[in-house]
């Protein structure tokens, strides 16, 4: 007898118990539930449930876990170089693709992954048991989303404090996966930056190191580009730096490369939404073709504070900070997004205009993805309801001016017209 | 013998719990999203609140018969604004740094949607000493959630309570802060008020499942 029929056996002695959905939880996680629909009625087959969904957004994030492990290291012994007057010259395998990076990414990176599933594991497992429901797989991607999306030092309890807020209060007191109005992993990260703001902003948290140095004698520098940029100040990376992602920042936010080969994965998966995506670069793109216009026609100065952003080139917006992340992985989110298609456009679009929006107009918040996407989250049913009402009356007009012809008028040109007035 | 008759005492209960003018019937949010970031500003704010609602409710229960209907919602406005005035003299008098930390908080008592509900709903149709027992009882349920709001606000916030020290010195890092432990910013905010009476609202609704609404 194989451990699969043992656990069917166990799941059916324990039904109906108080304890049964946490065991079932860990059930279907293994294997494939034994029940099938009954029999009657219409079904839909089809390959693609929850978990499949959510799995396939796990499989397009793990280049970029592994990249980011990479890249914390990198990025902290590449700051200590720059302190000690030698900046390095970035070569891939002698100088990234190494163990020593990668042991930094381990326990740095790994630490932030665990507490951040555990954490929301352990709090979806409690709600379950109390409604005694199914475990619902809704937080397989914040899981991975989360310490994505944070800098790499900060402290883990306060990550478990975020991630309980925002599976609490973001999820579970809407009725858990699929009812959300705003998107977990961006609750916890509006938690942590609004809770926390020395941790989650300012030069110094972006790279390994540079908090608890600061001030010493072996003070290193943890800025990012949005962050220096905002300070009107020069900017030391190169593009392919940028769009390869050899710079500061969140944990997972920096590689557009693979943030881009993820994205073109989700979509031909048909995951995720092109149409957010795309509308939301043409957003950011438009917002920042607006600012360098601004700048070319000399309305403000070197001396403005915003001319640091407003003169960053448009499309350089979309390989730095984490506005490609929040494209391709927060905005595409299906539950909190637009559901029409019309929708999505104009969902998309205010994403990334309002994201640049943010980025150069408050100095407080160099980077406004995360904003910018819970505002949109909320707007979401409001873009959906106006779409529909506006598609309702569109046919309610057809109805008016259709003609109903009697039966006996053999003119097939007639009929046509009539259909299509 | 009981000092109150059974009706008298729900009067002062009811408001408590069941009928919460917070939690419930959602009134005077206001208030208590500005204030409740320190427990002793809540306290202050309840105990005004208490003040104004209480004689207020008496001395519209007293006039009852000879305010004018159509003019009643002015004259309740005057007695509510002479009580406010006398509050705010009082804190401005004698404890001058609270009055600046409750600002304009305390003249908007005046439209605290708490205070002219009880006097339209109540006061203006029972008498002095059941208009009196209703108003300390929508004050004290008025005040006990400011001061949930604001111990759960100031102890995660700024961890003190009253002021006083309660996890240790944040700059010198002695007690809780040595172990790496930080003031949540959140809790300072306001709408971290409108979550925390949120939570209130869900952990009463979970235990009186009458008082949830159908759709």
């Amino acid at each position: 007898m194989s451990i699969k029929s043992k656990l069917h056996e166990l799941k059916l002695k324990y039904q109906g118990k108080k304890m049964a959905p946490a065991f079932n939880a860990f059930h279907t996680f293994l294997f494939t539930p034994n029940e099938t629909t009954h029999a009657g009625g219409t079904h839909v087959k089809a390959a693609d449930d929850l978990k499949r969904t959510m799995n396939t957004v796990i499989m397009a994030l793990i280049p970029v876990l592994l990249f980011s492990m990479f890249n914390a290291g990198y990025q902290h012994y590449a700051a200590i170089d720059a302190a000690n007057g030698s900046p390095r010259t970035l070569s891939f395998f002698e100088n990234f693709l190494t163990w020593d990076n990668f042991w930094i990414g381990i326990i740095k990176v790994l630490p932030l992954v665990v507490v951040s599933y555990g954490v929301g594991l352990i709090v979806e497992f409690i709600f379950a048991v109390i409604k005694g429901h199914e475990v619902e797989e809704g937080y397989l991607v914040t899981g991975m989303l989360v310490p994505l999306i944070v800098p790499v030092d900060t402290p883990l309890w306060m990550l478990a404090v975020a991630v309980v807020f925002g599976v609490v209060i973001g999820k579970e007191v809407f009725g858990g996966t699929g009812m959300n109005i705003l998107n977990p992993a961006l609750t916890i990260r509006a938690f942590l930056f609004f809770a926390y703001p020395t941790w989650m902003s300012g030069d110094k948290v972006w790279v390994h190191g540079a908090v608890e140095r600061a001030g010493g004698p072996d003070a290193i520098s943890g800025e990012t580009i949005l962050g220096s940029l905002a300070q009107n100040s020069e900017v030391s990376y190169s593009i392919s730096d940028m769009f390869f992602g050899f710079i500061p920042g969140s944990v997972g936010e920096t590689s557009t490369l693979l943030i881009l080969i993820g994205g073109l994965f989700l979509i031909f998966s048909k995951i995720a939404s092109w149409r957010i995506m795309l509308s939301a670069v043409i957003g950011s793109l438009v917002m920042g073709l607006i600012f360098n216009q601004v700048v070319e026609l000399g309305w403000i100065t070197e001396t403005s504070k915003f001319y640091g952003l407003m003169s960053f080139d448009f499309w350089k917006h979309l390989i730095v900070g984490g506005l490609a992340f929040g494209i391709v992985y927060m905005a595409t989110d299906p539950v909190t997004g637009s559901q029409t298609n019309r929708g999505k456009w104009f969902y998309g679009f205010f994403i990334g205009f309002i994201s640049v929006m943010i980025r150069v107009f408050n100095p407080a918040y160099p980077e406004g993805v995360f904003l910018a996407i819970l505002l949109m989250n909320v707007f979401a049913p409001t873009i959906d309801h106006y779409v529909v009402k506006a598609n309702i009356n569109k046919r309610m007009k057809r109805l008016k001016n259709a003609v109903v012809l009697p039966k006996d008028t053999d003119g097939k040109a007639e009929e046509l017209k009539a259909e299509t007035v | 013998m009981a000092l109150l008759s059974k009706k008298d005492a729900n009067l002062i209960k009811d408001p408590l719990a069941d009928n919460n003018p917070i939690t419930i019937q959602v009134l005077g949010i206001c208030s208590a999203l500005a204030i409740t970031a320190e427990l002793k500003a809540s306290v202050v704010m309840a105990i005004a609140v208490m003040f104004v609602l209480g004689v207020g409710n008496v001395v519209i229960s007293a006039m009852r018969n000879i305010i004018p209907s159509k003019i009643r919602i002015i004259v309740q406005l005057i007695v509510v604004a002479t009580l406010v005035i006398v509050v705010d003299q009082v804190l401005k008098a004698f404890a001058y740094p609270l009055s600046k930390t409750l600002s304009v908080f305390v003249g908007l008592i005046i439209t605290n949607c708490i205070i002219m509900g009880r006097f339209e709903a109540f006061a203006l149709g029972n008498g002095l000493w059941r208009s009196f027992l209703d108003g300390i009882g929508n004050s004290l349920g008025y005040g006990i959630i400011l001061v949930i709001v604001g111990f759960f606000r100031e102890l995660l916030g700024s961890g003190t309570l009253f002021g006083y020290p309660v996890f240790g010195d944040p700059i010198e890092k002695t007690g809780l802060y040595a172990f790496g432990y930080e003031n949540n910013g959140f809790m300072i905010i306001p709408p971290a008020a409108l979550i925390v009476v949120g939570i209130i609202i869900w952990v009463q609704r979970t235990r009186n499942p009458a008082l949830v609404e159908e759709n």
